[in-house]
């Protein structure tokens, strides 16, 4: 073994992020054209940590995340492009085999709607366990005594015996909690909740925040949040991905993302939270509608819906870095030409 | 899946705006190609079966004992049957009895099947459940052997045929009208007869029923193919349509009879029939995806 | 799922009792018998006759003597045109070759409708999509009076590989299970696809997937179930319409059933063999509704609580 392959295996793999996404391209392949629902988007996430992706519906968070697990019901949709590396392998090439392997073990996903999310004809059970049944040499009772024991991990009274029920003897949270019980049975390295407190009623929405932040802390996995309310990830996540129109607009430390806001899209965002405004202000809400994603943009998506627009967004837009671990899309702001801290409060 | 995955449905560009329903329907009907051609088929048909026995009246049953059964030829296109009497001028003509059959059952059906739904689903409550519970029961039925009974207590005659045919086909109709009807009731406008103290009699027949002729009228083309194949069946079991008359299902159980020497005696009516069902089943089909309605239970 | 059982069974005893009587009265109104067709009768004879069927008592007396004796003993009267024959005895050696032939045709139709179906939602929209719904749309379209004289003419008389007619030898079943199943293999294809389809483009099928479900799993345990359900509560208007079928069916081919003593006593105007053919269909089908909405119900468990 020569000294650069001693040294690669004896370093711990500090450099090397869980999950690398690079140049993902999803589109949608319909009757009225083409859909490129994501475009050029690359991101990381480290071991343990936690990344937020905002945005609109439409705007290709749950779509780039679909993508990555090649949930992506094709046709109509197709990956264009791009890479996402897990643990070396490239999720986008993996075979079928390979990434069974990885679905439901090593990462996990919870969805928007817990109601439409169980199988209504199978018990709990059956679904709460499969997850270790495909994965796991392990006997059904075994498998069933661990089922108990994740119900009861997440808060589900009298697990033993609501077990054996059917999804529509439970409530909304309820479900949810036996979704989040299902996707983290198997101890998974990655969990990617799209959404799910969106559809659950706001005190069920603080519990279900709580509970995964409890379970990551036990199980010391990632987590991808994605929203698209910024208020869920202020309070959960530590950095944060802003999406418009297919494409990532900003991305930074949560608070930095607050504080030192850098895009305008970012900034309409926040102003959009009720919450952050003061008592009796008008509700903000974004001019315009969002972008028509079955023709081609060759400039910044939010150009038209943009108070700062000028006829440079209407040329091609990268994501740069303006600080360490602080990127932006907007060509103005990288240039130093506006600056939206200043005007954040009237 | 999930909402933001864009679907057909949220790029109808084609379809402009403001169009009514109607509109819309005539625009998916005329890109359904089979629904046309099935349109196109019928209605020569009709015409063919219709105008036959006017311009060429007893063709069907003029008899050439010399010429016996023959096979297709100049003279006769699809060949002469056992008596030599010729065999497209019998289709057609059975054709005419068969289609016949066939709309003044589906008439029956519809009439029997529109006033039970329009009741149960206008007056709902108790009398909606009791009214569905019996239609539910009656579908479990072998009903085809109570056409029979019918038939053979009251006589077999054709008035009485379709009267029975359609006594037991208006099933579905009655739960499609029921279903509009309860959605029709909810409307602003029937509130508003309502609220102007109508009696219920003149709601259901002035408003109800108008509104939902449209629908009945596309459920109706579903009902010929099903109730003339119900006389065929009928007529193929030798209780149906009575000699001298002849129908399709008479012709094909004539024609089974002699298949192993004359097997275009079987063959013709058939595939008369046949395609008689099948452009009828695309075309009420296409009707129905046109204006996207279904039969539903609750 | 007992209660509901029990349920059910006791909803179906009236609708029976029902059937029963209006198929009594209404066969009661029925012109003639077959006695008409006697050359001569003399009034002594006819007298005879008509005590020995109890056709001189009043009708309501008729009726409860029927109902007494059906309801006791199980016993449908004697047979008008086969003169010293009971119904119990013609129906006891014909009936169970007409449940036979109903079975093989439900069979067939299940068999090759549910792997049609399920394999043309698989492959949607491909070749093996396409050919088996071409077929089915077809079968939906060609009546069995149709497609069994043409069954018999390519594959006995052309091919010679069946017998045209009869119902001696296993090979035998062959084409009027076809002729009989055709339609509702057809039917069941198309239900089935499209209940399939629906499923697999549900949300909890992309939360199998997600858990790293194989394609097997996902149709086997997660789909199938709710996929087949139509075609469950279609199982009882199938069962009545095979019953129907059954008619021309044994008709075409021949085949002792007990169609032939149905067909034969609404030609001969045998009013009691007419009135047990008829309530014997009537239970049959009753019963395979009952068995269809057990299994709909245990497949469900939506249902299960209601």
């Amino acid at each position: 073994m020569d000294y650069a392959m001693r040294s690669m295996c004896a370093r711990p793999r500090i450099d090397m992020p869980l999950l690398e996404v690079t140049n993902l391209r999803t589109s949608f392949h319909t009757r009225h054209g083409i859909v490129r629902a994501v475009n050029d988007v690359s991101f990381a996430i480290e071991k343990g940590d936690t990344l937020g992706i905002v945005g609109e519906s439409g705007s290709g968070k749950s779509v780039t995340c679909y993508s990555l697990m090649r949930l992506i019901p094709e046709p109509p949709g197709k990956i264009e492009g791009g890479t996402a590396r897990f643990d070396g392998i490239d999720l986008l090439q993996a075979s079928p085999e390979q990434l069974r392997k990885i679905r439901g073990k090593r990462i996990s996903m919870i969805f928007q709607d817990p109601m439409t999310s169980l199988n209504p004809y199978l018990r709990i059970s059956e679904q709460l366990i499969e997850p270790l049944l495909i994965h796991e040499k392990i006997s059904r009772a075994d498998a069933l005594k661990r089922g108990i024991a994740a119900l009861e991990e997440v808060g589900v009274p009298d697990a033993a015996k609501r077990i054996r029920s059917y999804p529509h003897e439970f409530s909304g949270g309820m479900r949810q909690r036996v979704m989040i019980a299902m996707a983290l049975i198997t101890k998974p390295e990655l969990l990617i909740a799209d959404e799910p407190t969106t559809a659950l009623d706001v005190t069920v929405q603080a519990q279900i925040l709580d509970l995964v932040k409890k379970m990551q802390r036990e199980l010391g996995m990632a987590v991808i949040w994605i929203t698209h309310d910024l208020g869920v990830v202020a309070g959960f996540c530590r950095r944060v991905q802003v999406m418009y129109g297919g494409r990532i607009m900003e991305r930074a430390a949560t608070e930095e993302l607050f504080q030192q806001t850098a895009h305008p899209y970012t900034r309409a965002l926040q102003k959009s939270i009720p919450a952050l405004q003061p008592k009796g202000a008008a509700l903000y809400t974004i001019p315009g509608m969002p972008p028509d994603l079955s023709r081609k943009i060759d400039g910044c998506p939010f150009a038209p819906r943009c108070e700062f627009v000028q006829e440079q967004c209407g040329q091609p837009v990268e994501l740069k870095n303006i600080a360490p671990d602080h990127a932006t899309a907007c060509v103005r702001v990288q240039k130093g030409e506006i600056n939206l801290k200043t005007n954040e409060r009237q | 899946m999930s909402a933001e995955f864009p679907t057909v449905t949220q790029h109808a560009g084609e379809i402009e705006p403001g169009q009514s329903l109607w509109q819309d329907a005539w625009h998916r009907l005329r890109r359904n190609k089979m629904a046309l051609i099935g349109a196109v088929f019928v209605a020569l048909l009709a015409i063919a079966c219709f105008v036959t026995p006017l311009v060429a009246p007893g063709a069907y049953e003029k008899t050439n004992l010399a010429l016996g059964a023959a096979a297709p030829s100049h003279a006769h296109w699809l060949g002469t049957d056992i008596l030599g009497r010729d065999m497209l001028s019998r289709i057609l003509y059975g054709g005419c009895i068969s289609l016949s059959v066939g709309l003044a059952a589906t008439l029956v059906s519809v009439l029997i099947g529109v006033l039970y739904g329009a009741i149960s689903g206008y007056v709902g409550g108790r009398l909606d459940v009791i009214l569905m519970r019996i239609v539910d029961i009656v579908y479990s039925l072998p009903f085809v052997v109570f056409v029979i009974l019918i038939l053979v207590v009251f006589g077999r005659n054709i008035v009485l045929l379709f009267m029975a045919i359609g006594a037991v086909s208006w099933l579905d109709m009655a739960r499609i009208v029921r279903g509009q009807v309860m959605s029709l009731k909810k409307q602003e406008f029937v509130e508003a007869a309502v609220a102007l103290g109508l009696r219920k009699r003149r709601i259901i027949l002035r408003h109800m029923i108008p509104n939902v002729l449209g629908i009945v009228a596309i459920y109706a083309t579903l009902i010929v193919p099903s109730v003339m194949l119900l006389e065929a069946f009928l007529s193929f079991l030798g209780l149906g349509v009575q000699a001298p008359m002849s129908s399709w299902g008479t012709l094909i159980n004539d024609g089974r009879k002699s298949m192993e020497e004359y097997p275009w005696l079987l063959i013709y009516p058939s595939l008369f029939f046949s395609l008689t069902l099948f452009s009828l089943n695309f075309l009420g089909d296409g009707l129905r995806d046109a204006l996207d309605v279904r039969a539903s239970k609750d | 799922m007992l209660r509901f059982i029990f349920k059910r069974i006791l909803e179906s005893i009236p609708v029976l009792f029902i059937v029963a009587t209006v198929t009594f009265f209404l066969l009661h109104r029925m012109p003639g018998g077959p006695f008409d067709t006697e050359r001569s009768m003399t009034p002594e004879v006819k007298k005879q006759i008509e005590e020995y069927y109890g056709l001189d008592k009043p009708v309501t007396q008729q009726y409860f003597n029927y109902m007494k004796r059906l309801i006791l003993h199980g016993d449908l009267g004697v047979s008008q045109k086969y003169f010293g024959w009971t119904v119990n005895e013609l129906l006891a050696g014909s009936l169970p070759v007409s449940i036979e032939l109903g079975l093989e045709g439900l069979l067939v139709a299940l068999f090759f409708g549910l792997i049609a179906g399920v394999i043309a939602s698989l492959r949607k929209n491909t070749a093996g999509d396409y050919v088996p719904m071409s077929v089915a749309t077809l079968g939906i379209c060609i009546p069995s009076f149709v497609t069994g004289p043409v069954l018999i003419l390519v594959f006995a008389i052309e091919f010679g590989w069946f017998n045209a007619s009869g119902w001696n030898f296993p090979r035998d079943r062959v084409l009027p299970a076809m002729t009989l199943g055709l339609y509702y293999m057809a039917y069941i294809s198309r239900l089935s696809r499209g209940g399939m389809l629906e499923i697999l483009s549900q949300d909890f099928i992309r939360t199998a997937r997600a858990k790293g479900a194989s394609e097997q799993r996902i149709v086997w345990k997660h789909s199938l179930r709710g996929g087949l359900l139509s075609v469950v509560s279609f199982l009882g208007p199938a069962v009545s319409g095979i019953v129907t079928g059954s008619l021309v069916v044994e008709t075409i081919f021949d085949i002792p059933g007990a169609a032939r003593f149905f067909v034969g006593a609404a030609f001969n105007r045998d009013g009691p063999m007419l009135m047990g053919t008829t309530l014997v269909y009537a239970v049959l089908v009753v019963a395979m509704n009952l068995l269809a909405d057990i299994v709909q119900v245990w497949m469900n468990p939506r249902l299960r609580f209601e």
